[in-house]
């Protein structure tokens, strides 16, 4: 068994910077990852970091732009305290030498992107996440901060008292992937989940395959609820063959969608008169997909991305990156032709319910980065928010972990007075585990059925049962199975434009995924980095999580930010300016709503949302 | 790469292109046609397979398929138990680097089409093997945080909004060292590192160049930076032999950064003498 005050689940950029403070706060500090941390796929993002760093911004006009990106459900404190962090944090990236952009005078560069009000993104090139990650990972070996690296989280050791509100979390187990061998992590302080986003619950992603939502899916079971889990956003601009992700550095910089008319829809067909491509993300992505099935896609699949205009050297300055994804991945010539391009899987909004502190319901067990929903983005997530949010919240996270004094939160968690229950929807399957046998407690799990006291131990021999159950299995269902068809329903019913029937078919298909999940084994005999077993356990997650995603847009019946609905294409503030929130009670989904904290220090009156 | 290729990097490419279309097959002949595939498999605890092998896998060709694409195709339509890392998909994570017909490659960066079949899918020379195309990294990440891999510089400008100046030649200066994604695939193509385990490699003296070069650390920290790549196993060791540069899938002018530094340590020693 390990020991450390402080154990951060993930290495991306969430994970070190909570690592790193928590070490500065004087916690003997961990990190367990099923990457080293250099793998992480914080470091795919290209565009940058929001921070009011220059004269005629400020962190009000940032918060502003990111209640009115969010369409209202984001919590004020959340996006008040991203806003005003965000500079000393961007700032400190630079002092650790992150190679960001420079201008003339030697001080960093920034760009506009969509829905901001002034032109705060602060970048390196189009790979600012690259750095980002790399730089932080310099500052873990700097400070000798011990990292497990291809160890692989598989369960939280949280005791089972009966009100999620009182369990603690007491550590974690993971097994080593080159060894084989499942042990205990005890943690004396906190554990921080910092895991990343759930991308692969969809089968046209910008995710990296390791993206599976494993911290969201663990502290679910555990009892933490998901909060504004339909809430997934559709990047306008990744590669139709493969889903890589050209940055919206291309459009900050001047470049222009087309269909394949040759027309400039974003204006010609007025989806955002003023801001044209640089509108909000759900309003391109939206956009393009309507132009497609009106017939004016290209090969009735996409939209063309122009940045020739842009001329070659200012591409090479700020944008080379895009040239060689163009190439590698598509086969394009961006300074010679135009880009395909078309809406794909990209971002999380919702994740595990904290509040601003990186705290869950749950004791000791915080989350941070795009697993968790503090709530920063509400509906939707402002291109350039997602890295600000990694060290701002993760740096919370960490300090809070480790002792320090953050304040009392003004977020809530979990169920308590201030949630209603969900009442009026009437499921067309039975979610959650109920009902299903569960060979080697292969299926429903909740926190671990233990008194805290040799807790830990307890959990450890779980998961080897699960583990041999899996192995010694000889025959069955192959998780590939499962985690394909999952993946085309999502993309096939719970996509850009969502109806209630199709919402209902996906939720139809998961529950089949949970039944053959009952008969998945491992074919892998080998303990010896066996990546099968690794993907069958993420495969039970992807159920979990692209459950909450389904049971999240099903509920919530009205047009908001990212997720939009036929059956009502209006914002509905009179009955969802909340948060909707899942919540695992033995196996059995609950479905509630708190209401969103639109009052800061300033006021959020929600507005028509036009760009 | 485009904008700041050295003539180096310019005869190779050419020298790539050569080949490319020496060996390049016509995508439209390979629709509808499977990719043949022989894989390197060892496990050192499963029967069968503790001595290496070469297996074959068949799998239907489609537009754009990379080598990652098809083994994951193996992986999950045919055999669970071929293992590979891998995880952006798109040459930054740095994970699936192999030795793909003989040369080290990001598997999700090298296109089947370009490919002469069957395609050798073999893990990185020169590593110890894991598992299937899986090496031990533990050598090549002690090389990289042996040069000491994070800024130092004591002195930063008074206030925490004010950032540090750097020039924008600067930082291009700087800039191809900065996009090194650890893939390990210089070091593996690397004849000295092969012999000498104790070279440092290419991408670990790259590292300390993305360092020595940058303008904001100060003089005194440049200095000790040389003098970790002077060593026994530093920047001597290099004999300009290019291969690192010729796999580097980030075109990272590796050999220039490592003859770099040699100019800049005898610029520096002749200070003393």
């Amino acid at each position: 068994m390990y020991e450390h005050d402080v154990i951060v689940v993930g290495a991306g950029g969430a994970g070190l910077r909570a690592a790193i403070a928590a070490h500065e706060a004087g916690a003997d500090t961990a990190i367990v990852s099923k990457l080293h941390p250099v793998r992480s796929h914080t470091g795919a993002a290209e565009g940058g970091i929001n921070a009011a760093l220059r004269e005629g911004d400020d962190w009000e006009l940032h918060a502003y732009d990111t209640m009115k990106g969010s369409d209202y459900l984001a919590d004020a404190p959340a996006a008040e305290t991203l806003a005003q962090d965000a500079p000393e944090e961007t700032i400190q990236l630079e002092h650790w030498g992150m190679p960001f952009s420079r201008e003339e005078d030697g001080r960093v560069s920034q760009r506009p992107f969509g829905g901001l009000s002034f032109p705060r993104t602060t970048y390196a090139g189009a790979e600012t996440g690259h750095h980002l990650l790399h730089v932080m990972y310099e500052q873990v070996v700097k400070r000798g901060i011990q990292v497990y690296d291809e160890w692989y989280v598989m369960n939280l050791a949280t005791d089972d008292a009966a009100d999620p509100n009182d369990r603690e979390c007491h550590g974690v187990v993971a097994y080593d992937v080159q060894s084989g061998n499942v042990e205990g992590f005890k943690a004396n302080g906190g554990v921080i989940l910092a895991t990343g986003g759930p991308g692969q619950a969809f089968d046209h992603t910008t995710n990296a395959v390791s993206c599976t939502g494993d911290g969201h899916a663990m502290a679910y079971r555990a009892g933490a609820p998901l909060e504004d889990m339909e809430f997934i956003q559709f990047h306008p601009t990744s590669l139709p063959s493969t889903g890589v992700l050209i940055s919206e550095g291309v459009r900050g910089e001047g470049g222009i969608l087309y269909n394949a008319k040759g027309e400039r829809f974003m204006f010609e067909y007025g989806y955002a008169n003023n801001s044209g491509e640089l509108a909000s993300r759900d309003v391109v992505a939206r956009a393009e997909l309507t132009e497609v099935n009106e017939g004016r896609g290209v090969n009735d699949e996409y939209v063309h991305l122009d940045m020739r205009h842009l001329g070659e050297e200012r591409i090479l300055d700020r944008l080379e990156n895009i040239l060689h994804l163009a190439e590698d991945f598509e086969g394009v010539d961006g300074l010679v032709e135009p880009m395909p391009v078309k809406p794909g899987q990209h971002y999380a909004m919702g994740g595990i319910d904290v509040d601003e502190n990186g705290q869950t319901c749950i004791n000791g067990l915080y989350a941070a980065g795009e697993s968790a929903c503090v709530s920063v983005h509400g509906g939707n997530r402002l291109g350039g928010n997602a890295l600000p949010e990694l060290i701002v919240f993760g740096k919370r996270a960490g300090r809070h972990a480790a002792g320090d004094d953050l304040g009392t939160a003004e977020i809530k968690t979990g169920y308590g007075d201030d949630v209603e229950d969900e009442t009026e929807t009437e499921l067309p399957v039975q979610p959650g585990s109920a009902g299903l046998d569960t060979p080697g407690g292969v299926a429903a799990d909740g926190g671990v059925t233990a008194e805290a006291d040799g807790l830990l131990e307890r959990a450890v021999e779980a998961e080897r049962a699960r583990v041999d159950h899996l192995m010694e299995k000889d025959d069955g269902v192959q998780h590939a199975q499962i985690r394909a068809k999952l993946q085309k329903a999502m993309t096939d019913y719970v996509n850009v434009f969502r109806t209630d029937e199709g919402i209902r078919k996906a939720l139809r298909v998961i529950r089949e995924c949970r039944e053959e999940y009952q008969d998945v084994y491992v074919d892998d005999p080998s303990r010896t980095f066996n990546t099968d077993l690794q993907q069958t356990y993420e495969t039970r997650n992807l159920i979990d999580v692209a459950e909450t995603i389904a049971l999240g847009a099903l509920v919530r019946n009205e047009f908001r930010g990212a997720h939009w609905r036929q059956e009502n294409q209006e914002r509905d503030d009179e009955n969802w300016l909340k948060h909707t929130l899942i919540s695992w009670e033995d196996g059995d989904p609950n479905i509630f709503y708190r209401p969103v904290i639109l009052e800061g220090e300033k006021t959020y009156e929600p507005k028509v949302r036009s760009y | 790469m485009r904008g700041t290729e050295s003539p180096q990097q310019e005869r190779l490419k050419e020298k790539e292109q050569g080949l490319a279309q020496e060996e390049a097959v016509d995508e439209s002949d390979l629709e509808g046609e499977t990719v043949h595939l022989k894989v390197f498999r060892y496990d050192p605890e499963v029967e069968g397979k503790q001595e290496p092998r070469f297996d074959d896998f068949y799998v239907p060709f489609e537009k754009g398929m990379t080598v990652l694409d098809a083994v994951m195709y193996a992986r999950d339509e045919f055999d669970s138990s071929l293992t590979f890392r891998h995880s952006c998909r798109q040459a930054v994570c740095g994970s699936d680097a192999f030795f793909v017909n003989g040369k080290q490659q990001l598997g999700c960066k090298t296109q089947i089409s370009e490919l002469k079949q069957p395609v050798r899918i073999e893990p990185l020379p020169h590593q110890e093997v894991v598992k299937d195309l899986v090496v031990d990294m533990d050598h090549f990440y002690d090389q990289m945080h042996a040069v000491e891999p994070y800024f130092q510089q004591e002195e930063l400008p008074d206030g925490d909004l004010e950032e540090q100046r750097q020039s924008r030649e600067n930082r291009e200066k700087v800039k191809m060292s900065t996009r090194c994604i650890w893939c390990a695939a210089c070091m593996s193509s690397c004849n000295i590192a092969a012999g000498d385990n104790e070279y440092l490699g290419p991408a670990a003296i790259n590292k300390a160049y993305r360092f020595a070069m940058d303008e904001r650390e100060d003089d005194e920290i440049k200095e000790h930076r040389l003098r970790i790549v002077e060593q026994e196993h530093g920047v001597w060791r290099c004999q300009t032999q290019f291969s690192c540069t010729d796999v580097c899938p980030k075109d990272i002018p590796l050999t220039e950064h490592i003859q770099e530094l040699k100019r800049e340590a005898v610029k520096k020693n002749l200070k003393f003498w």
